[in-house]
This record gives C-alpha cells, sequence and structure tokens, in this order.
C-alpha cells in the first residue's frame, strides 16, 4: 500500500504520538473536574499541549482553545464573531467548513477568484472592501491545489484596515511556520491530525487578544457551577465540556517534536516529493495538473484529471489495480471546481508527507502510465 | 466536619481551570510547594480549582502572578 492521502489525514502516526495516546489512557482522569492526582495529570497534559501549541504559532497560551476539529473551529470562530450585516472577503478555495458556516451567517459574502493557476487574487481585496468589511478569511493552503496563500501580507491589510483575519490552517498547521502576532492573525483555526501529526479528534482555535468570540456550544466548564452562563474567560469560553485529553496527550507529544525539530526539513521533504511527481506526470499524455506545484511556496498536494475520465473511477482504479490510496472527488471546495470546470468529473488529489519516499513516488508514476496506456 | 488538621493558607482562586495549571507551572519554575485542591466553599460555591500554599509566601506569590501576567480571581489567607 502506497499512502498518498495526507491532506485528509497524515499516516502513519508517529510512535511516540502513539505511546503517549496509550499513556494517557492508562494514566489519567478528566481534565479540570476535580483535584485528584488523576484529574491533576490529565490537566497537566492539556495545559502541556496549550504551551506547545502556543509556541508553534506565537499564540497566547490561555487563548489556545480545543475543540474536536478544523471544522468546529472555524464554526466557532465565523458563528461567534460575524452577524448578517456584516460583509466577509472570502475566495474562491474556501473548503465548506468555511462556506457553510459563512452562508449559515447571512453576511454579505465576496469571493475573491483564482488565477489560471488556481492563485487567489489577493490583489483584489483591496477594491473589495466595503464600509460593513468585517473580516478576511482564508485558507493558508488551499487542499484542493495546495496552493498557498501569502498570509503575512494578508494580514498586514486587514491590520491597516481594521479588519479581522481567519486563517483556515487545517492543510498548513505544521508545515508552514505560522506566526500569529507579526502575522496579524486575529483567530488561526487548526487540526491535529494532519500536518501536526495527531489523532483525530484534535483542533482548536488560537484567538488573538481583544477578540471577544460568542461561544457555539455551553455547559459544563468545571467553574462556577451555579451561574447560569458559561464563563467568559478564556480558554474556558470556547471549551464546553470534557476535553479530548488522550487525544490531546498525543497532539502534545506530536507538537512537542515539532517545536524541537522545527517544520523546514520536513516541508523541504515533501515538497520536493510533490515536485518529482508533478515533474514526472509532465511527461504522461493527457494529464492535466492544477495549481501552482513549482511556486516557491507550495503544500504537498498533486491534483490531476486523466483527459475526461471521471476522478472517482482514477482513484478507484489506482487503489484496486495498484494499492495506491489518493482521494477523488470535490474534496468539500465546491467553487474552486467550477473555477477550474471540474465541478463534475471531481480531480484525483495526491497528498505526499515527509514520511514518504522517492520509490513510492516512481511507482505511482508508473501505475498512471499503466492507467493511461 | 470530616476529622481533620485545619491551619491558616493562601488561597489563590482563578477564573478558569486552564488558569489554575498555569499557576501550578509557574510555582514548578519558582521553587513553590504548594498544590491544587478543590476551590473552598467559604470563597465560591460550585466546583473549581484553587491553589494553596503557605501564607507567608503571599507577597511572593502575588508578586510572581503579576509578573507573569497570570490572572487570578482571588488571592486570600483562609483557615481550612
Amino acid at each position: 500500500m502506497i499512502y498518498l492521502d495526507n491532506a485528509a489525514t497524515s499516516f502513519p502516526k508517529p510512535s511516540f504520538v502513539k505511546q503517549a495516546v496509550i499513556d494517557a489512557m492508562d494514566n489519567i482522569g478528566s481534565d479540570g473536574r476535580g483535584a485528584h492526582e488523576m484529574t491533576l495529570k490529565a490537566s497537566r497534559i492539556v495545559y502541556s499541549t496549550r504551551q506547545n501549541i502556543a509556541k508553534l504559532f506565537n499564540a497566547d497560551v490561555m487563548r489556545v482553545c480545543f475543540t474536536l476539529n478544523a471544522t468546529m473551529a472555524l464554526n466557532t470562530a465565523i458563528l461567534g464573531l460575524i452577524n448578517e450585516n456584516d460583509h466577509i472577503i472570502t475566495s474562491v478555495q474556501e473548503h465548506n467548513s468555511v462556506l457553510r458556516p459563512l452562508y449559515k451567517t447571512g453576511a454579505d459574502l465576496t469571493f475573491l477568484p483564482i488565477d489560471e493557476k488556481g492563485n487567489v487574487k489577493i490583489d483584489m481585496i483591496n477594491q473589495s472592501i466595503k464600509p460593513n468589511t468585517k473580516a478576511v478569511i482564508l485558507s493558508h493552503i488551499s487542499n484542493v491545489t495546495g496552493n498557498v496563500i501569502d498570509i503575512k501580507r494578508v494580514g498586514q491589510f486587514c491590520k491597516e484596515h481594521n479588519l479581522y483575519f481567519i486563517v483556515d490552517a487545517a492543510q498548513s498547521a505544521g508545515v508552514f511556520d505560522i506566526d500569529m502576532k507579526s502575522m496579524n492573525i486575529s483567530v488561526l483555526c487548526f487540526t491535529g491530525h494532519k500536518g501536526l501529526l495527531g489523532v483525530q479528534g484534535t483542533g482548536g482555535l488560537c484567538v488573538a487578544k481583544d477578540i471577544e468570540i460568542n461561544p457555539l456550544v455551553v455547559g459544563g466548564s468545571g467553574v462556577h457551577s451555579f451561574s447560569q452562563t458559561h464563563p467568559e474567560d478564556y480558554p474556558t469560553r470556547l471549551e464546553a465540556g470534557t476535553l479530548n485529553a488522550h487525544g490531546l496527550s498525543g497532539l502534545n507529544a506530536s507538537v512537542k517534536w515539532l517545536n524541537e525539530n522545527g517544520l523546514a526539513s520536513l516541508r523541504e521533504k515533501e515538497t520536493n516529493l510533490a515536485r518529482l511527481f508533478y515533474n514526472e506526470l509532465c511527461k504522461i499524455p493527457d494529464i492535466k495538473i492544477y495549481g501552482d506545484v513549482l511556486a516557491q511556496n507550495h503544500g504537498a498536494i498533486v491534483s490531476i484529471n486523466i483527459a475526461d475520465e471521471d476522478a472517482g473511477v482514477v482513484s478507484d482504479a489506482l487503489y484496486q489495480n495498484f494499492g495506491i490510496c489518493t482521494r477523488a472527488g470535490a474534496h468539500c471546495a465546491p467553487l474552486i471546481h467550477k473555477a477550474f470546470g471540474t465541478d463534475k468529473q471531481g480531480m484525483v488529489r495526491f497528498s505526499f508527507s515527509h514520511q514518504n519516499t522517492e520509490d513510492e513516488i516512481i511507482k505511482t508514476v508508473q501505475a498512471i502510465k499503466q492507467l493511461v496506456n | 466536619m470530616i476529622k481533620r488538621n485545619k491551619k491558616e493558607w493562601l488561597i489563590v482562586t482563578f477564573h478558569t481551570t486552564a488558569a489554575a495549571f498555569q499557576m501550578e507551572s509557574m510555582a514548578k519554575n519558582m521553587g513553590f510547594e504548594g498544590r491544587i485542591i478543590p476551590v473552598p466553599r467559604e470563597i465560591s460555591a460550585g466546583c473549581g480549582l484553587a491553589w494553596r500554599d503557605e501564607k507567608d509566601k503571599q507577597d511572593e506569590i502575588k508578586k510572581c502572578l503579576e509578573n507573569q501576567n497570570i490572572e487570578y480571581e482571588k488571592l486570600i489567607l483562609l483557615t481550612i
């Protein structure tokens, strides 16, 4: 089996992540719900995870709030900050985890278009501003093309125009360096199980100073039981109910490792694999490649089609005939498919990690050659 | 009443349980020897966590909390 679906979830999980989850299941109680040693151990792991996440993103440790995934983080940020009277600037490359909450707010939406290589035209942000523009919401890396947005530049623009800047880092957390403060990010939404190498059911949002998000979920908080309202202080403000401390134990181990190791060497390896794959595919007739794969900054994602064949058929053949795991379809990003004209055909997405090898890339190219012939 | 020796302690309470662990982490680095306890009912009804330490550490702990921007609710002496 060759696993090329790392944009869906990274695989395999590092052994130290698995061990950390097992250790947690063997040793901890419930976070923040008592003062005996079992529960204290759970809370220490959760707090340590906050510290490691805060270090990775240069965030305020007490404003790192954990959720189940990036979708829940994005819903929390969008539904908790935006209402129907607001105007929002976003883009056609967004995932449904951004689009659907935005549609739900009833806000006026402007979608930045893409160029022929799939790059979002961020130069058009300036002309898109209206008197009631409240926020710019963008994914750092497209989950379809792997194209990267210059979020530092957008953040500077948002700072100059006093706009919130909400970043969907589902594909970039743990891959590209993100500095909330120097990039002027208001809310950074991430998942734990992709580039951060943790387990599913972990994610969160880091909230900048002075931004008060109306919570999506309220309930158990471990404090002030007799109050009719949920505590307003971060991180509890956005963390009703028992956290996934077992999962966070794994995330803590992986983010600690990423902080120690740095992201550059891992990113370089997977980017080189994506470029190798791209360059080899360019030699094969009838392959259509989407995205700006050779750009200086690019996520390790390459989406393709073979002539006019249904992407689902190609993906299925790759697995059934060659054991190669890819994802087909629209990838929950409908607007970018409309922009590329692939809403019916879909795309076959190959997403690499630093754990893949050149040998796997060559075998995959050979498999595609066989399918084309 | 259960049988337990009482004495006067320094008690620090917080708005969130996360802040209690921020305190614990700081205390470990600074060499304070207190510990986290359930919030005494004299301070706040309902669940929650507080930091309990020797009462003579009051000034030192207050200074550390402020230096490190750890948000606390109350810092009092209490016999429990």
